[in-house]
């Protein structure tokens, strides 16, 4: 029994694994005397240049993330300032906003050609290189707008740990006479420091894998390389062998994320919350400043931008095939997100059941395909389900002289499994998490008393990781909203998202044109995210409810 | 349980997805189009309307849409694979992606240099790729060709987009055949070392640069301006009023034009539709559309040319074999990478 179950979890991830194999199959093609002319030539001339520009981009959205993630987190949490109770679902606005979005809006607002700097020259009667303006399309504003669209994930998990953070813990700092300031650097920090790096993760994988933006901004990284190696030379298999680096540098990373935890177990015994410390004067205000910025700049700016566009463009919004198109995204959004989080949830709890290295691994695996570019993992699995397709067309027609088509690889359910494979992480990390928050000792005193694994999931897991599968359903939802490339590739006939559309005519330079769809899109992708910011909100004043309930300690 | 329930439920919508994908009428064609659905649609519909057979579109970047095509093999559903550029053209063909075309009703309405080796493919319609100055500063006399773009004159002063751009590619590829790989990679550095700005944004962006004073000269489609021209934006439009064509190189091998262009796919299903259509594609009422929503140059010599393309003036075209854009491309990108054209 036990074997079986764990025959099946590995082959689980494995399938969704999959597609990874083929990159990693063309690295050992490689390394078994493979065709290295490519990438020795990628080797001197560009490469160089791609590793140091993505070391760069990560390492400034690292910086982005965490500055903007962790304050915003804490202060909306463990302080009282005008506005903190709107701000505090309000941050996670921007999550609503794909990166390139919002790049092509900032785009629009900054370049040369934008209303910002042609207003600044008529006023002063400079012109071209007179002044001195920041470059929008650079590394510097590749790092912000990624940044400002990616910090709602550490602000999201880090938040939740500072909510479920014990009162005693940090009473017993301000007893002993912290600061609110030394509370927050000396206990909540590195208590949280789990929560950040997972967040962080989340956003560097994220970061990897962004072709929309750094391509729009002219920022050479590894990911354009990938795609200059395809596109330009003409050479899958060098772009696959290029994709394959990518993956052993987003294996390392993920190899220093466990190492910097090892051994530490973070869960505390007491889950009242703190009470809150009230702001007054200036210091109200400066926390209100530093909440704020981030919406205005990662959310309120760029969607007024959209906003007017669409105005521009408003019979758009009257023709059907643009409705269409909405409801397209938003069914494809919701059977994604339930059927990542169902395989997910399958996994998270299998590992969880069964701690052994095997089965960690392999569901190590198939999380990473987050870091790989949808592109990539749309290759891998073209290359995949046409084989398969080709097996059942010829078994097919000799059996029952039928040809059925491309079953697999011609409809929606390549664009499910691509989705599976990109945001199973996001579900993974996010069920892992809350996994973690309830105590071993649980599990235990269930079993001892003589419930089966299945009735632990029920009556004690499920209850207490609602608010972590809800999060999850919703993650992933908005990530397959946004999704383009992998759409792009393995959609069926006269199947188009928003996306897609917002995607067609920003890459015409039609700016304007994209301005609906790509609206539409952050629309759409608010309701779930409204919707998660209410949960969180309410588990949070239930847990402030519930501050008198003392829970059994094992 | 839960789980194999909901598995069975996918299962059978996904079944029944399928069924009614490959169940569909007879009388319908299906293509894959690297050419992007609001610039291919309307003229597909025309079709239809007028013949009655349905076409089915699946739009996307030419070389994914070419690497589906590659693993479908018999089984692809394609009858017809539309391309914009002849990078792509050239690699479908190698490949081994299309068939022969075989209906004269097309072969004689296009030039000789607009068909792929043994008519595997066949050109619908050209953009011309040239240099763009700014108006009252620049004398067009001080320019004569590509080859401007390199010189010392232009320091600090040219903008251009990208290397990663199959346009810049083609021009390359084509300088290539011209000049020799040496002269070009020599080109190229004298490029790089000449740009304004870093190579970033599209070719409207460059436009739009000339037009701020960023730069003085400018490689862009002319398509780009006719849009800039028609735009409903006022700051487009006075940007577009600020710039001039120049056509280069009219007394040497001529200015740089791509084509777009389709082919039947080898495994077509339905291939005298298909014909049909790449006939209709060549009527003189779809040359006409090109030119009237995209501003592209027709393919078929006889059709006259819009307004705005004819006020921008006549100029020599460059008729390279579009086959050798396609074939020096790769070593074209190899060259823009030592060169440092990002």
């Amino acid at each position: 029994m036990q074997r079986w179950r764990q025959a099946s979890l590995i082959a689980s991830a494995l399938v969704l694994g999959l597609p990874l194999m083929v990159i990693v199959w063309s690295l050992l093609e490689l390394l078994f005397g493979g065709d290295f002319s490519t990438l020795s030539h990628l080797w001197q001339t560009v490469i160089p240049e791609y590793v140091r520009h993505s070391l760069l981009l990560m390492a400034g959205v690292t910086v982005g993330v965490i500055v903007l993630g962790v304050s915003t987190a804490w202060l909306t949490t463990s302080c009282r300032f005008p506005g903190q109770r709107f701000l505090s679902w309000a941050l996670l606005l921007p999550l609503a906003m794909p990166a390139y979005i919002t790049a092509y809006t900032y785009t629009g607002m900054l370049d040369y050609g934008g209303p910002v700097q042609q207003s600044l020259r008529e006023w002063f009667g400079w012109s071209y290189g007179d002044y001195w303006f920041p470059q929008i399309r650079s590394l510097g504003g590749a790092i912000a707008v990624l940044s400002l669209v990616l910090f709602p994930y550490v602000y999201l998990i880090t938040r939740a740990t500072f909510i479920q953070q014990s009162a005693t813990t940090l009473e017993a700092g301000r007893s002993l006479g912290l600061t609110p300031w030394q509370c927050f650097l000396r206990i909540a920090l590195p208590l949280a420091r789990p929560a950040i790096v997972t967040g962080t993760t989340l956003a560097l994988m994220e970061t990897l894998a962004d072709y929309g933006t750094v391509q729009y901004f002219g920022v050479t990284t590894f990911t354009t390389g990938i795609f200059r190696t395809w596109y330009g030379l003409g050479d899958l298999y060098g772009a696959l062998q290029l994709a394959g680096l990518l993956l052993l540098a987003v294996i390392t990373l993920i190899l220093i994320e466990r190492w910097s935890r090892r051994q530490a177990r973070y869960d505390q015994r007491n889950p009242r919350p703190a009470t809150p410390f009230e702001l007054r004067g200036g210091k109200a205000w400066l926390a209100s400043v530093v909440c704020w910025l981030p919406l205005i700049f990662g959310f309120i700016l760029p969607a007024m931008q959209l906003a007017s566009w669409s105005i521009e463009r408003w019979q758009v919004w009257t023709d059907p095939t643009f409705w269409n198109l909405t409801w397209n995204s938003f069914s494809l959004a919701m059977v994604a997100a339930l059927l990542v989080v169902l395989v997910a949830l399958w996994l998270a709890y299998g590992r969880r059941q069964l701690p052994n290295r095997w089965i960690r691994t392999s569901v190590a695996f198939a999380g990473l395909g987050y870091a790989i570019p949808g592109l990539v993992i749309a290759v891998g699995l073209l290359v995949l389900l046409t084989a398969a397709d080709h097996v059942i067309i010829d078994i097919s027609k000799a059996w029952f002289d039928w040809n059925p088509g491309l079953l697999l690889s011609g409809t929606l359910f390549a664009l499910l499994f691509a989705y599976a494979v990109r945001f199973l992480s996001v579900a993974l990390q996010t069920l892992q998490a809350g996994l973690a928050e309830i105590r071993p000792s649980m599990d235990e005193a269930a079993r001892i008393h003589g419930y089966k694994p299945l009735q632990v999931l029920r009556m004690i897991h499920l209850p207490l990781l609602r608010p972590s599968v809800l999060t999850a359903l919703i993650l992933v939802g908005v990530d397959v909203l946004k999704e383009l490339p992998a759409t792009l590739v393995l959609r069926p006939f006269d199947f188009n998202t928003l996306a897609v559309r917002a995607y067609e005519m920003a890459g015409d330079e039609r700016l304007a044109d994209a301005g609906p769809p790509a609206l539409m899109m952050v629309m759409v992708g608010l309701i779930p995210v409204i919707l998660l910011s209410r949960a969180m909100l309410k588990s949070q004043q239930n847990a402030l409810k519930e501050q008198d309930f003392v829970p059994v300690t094992a | 349980m839960r789980l194999p329930k909901m598995q069975k439920l996918f299962s059978i919508a996904t079944v029944t997805l399928a069924l009614s994908a490959s169940l569909a009428n007879a009388a319908t064609i299906n293509v894959y189009s690297a050419r992007k659905e609001a610039l291919i649609k309307p003229v597909l519909e025309q079709f239809s309307e007028k013949t009655g057979i349905d076409v089915r579109l699946l739009t996307g970047n030419g070389d994914a849409l070419l690497a589906r095509l590659q693993h479908e093999g018999e089984n692809s559903p394609a009858d017809l694979f539309l391309t914009v550029d002849a990078g792509n053209l050239h690699r479908a063909a190698e490949a081994g992606i299309f068939q022969p075309i075989t209906s004269t009703d097309v072969l004689n309405k296009v030039p000789a240099h607009l068909h792929g080796v043994d008519n595997l493919w066949v050109g619908l319609s050209l953009r011309a790729r040239p240099i763009f100055y700014a108006k009252g500063k620049v004398d067009p006399s001080e320019l004569n060709g590509y080859e401007d773009l390199a010189s010392e004159k232009w320091a600090n002063n040219v903008c251009i987009r990208s290397s990663d751009n199959i346009y810049n590619q083609s021009l390359t590829a084509a300088l290539i055949s011209h000049w020799g790989e040496e002269k070009t990679e020599q080109w190229a550095k004298g490029l790089v070392g000449n740009l304004a700005k870093p190579p970033v944004g599209g070719d409207r962006d460059q436009i739009k640069a000339v037009a701020a004073g960023v730069c003085d000269i400018a490689v862009a489609n002319t398509y780009y301006l006719g849009l800039m021209e028609a735009s409903d934006d006022a700051a487009e439009r006075e940007a577009a009023s600020k710039v001039s064509i120049f056509w280069p190189n009219q007394d040497s091998f001529g200015t740089h034009v791509n084509v777009s262009g389709i082919g039947l796919t080898q495994h077509a299903k339905h291939k005298d539709a298909a014909q049909q259509l790449i006939a209709y594609l060549l009527s003189e009422e779809a040359q006409l559309w090109y030119a009237a929503t995209n501003n592209e140059y027709p393919a078929v010599t006889d059709v006259e040319w819009s307004e705005r393309l004819q006020n921008w003036g006549e100029f020599q075209m460059d008729d390279i074999d579009m086959r050798v854009l396609g074939e020096n491309n790769a070593a074209a990108v190899k060259l823009m990478n030592r060169a440092g054209w990002r």
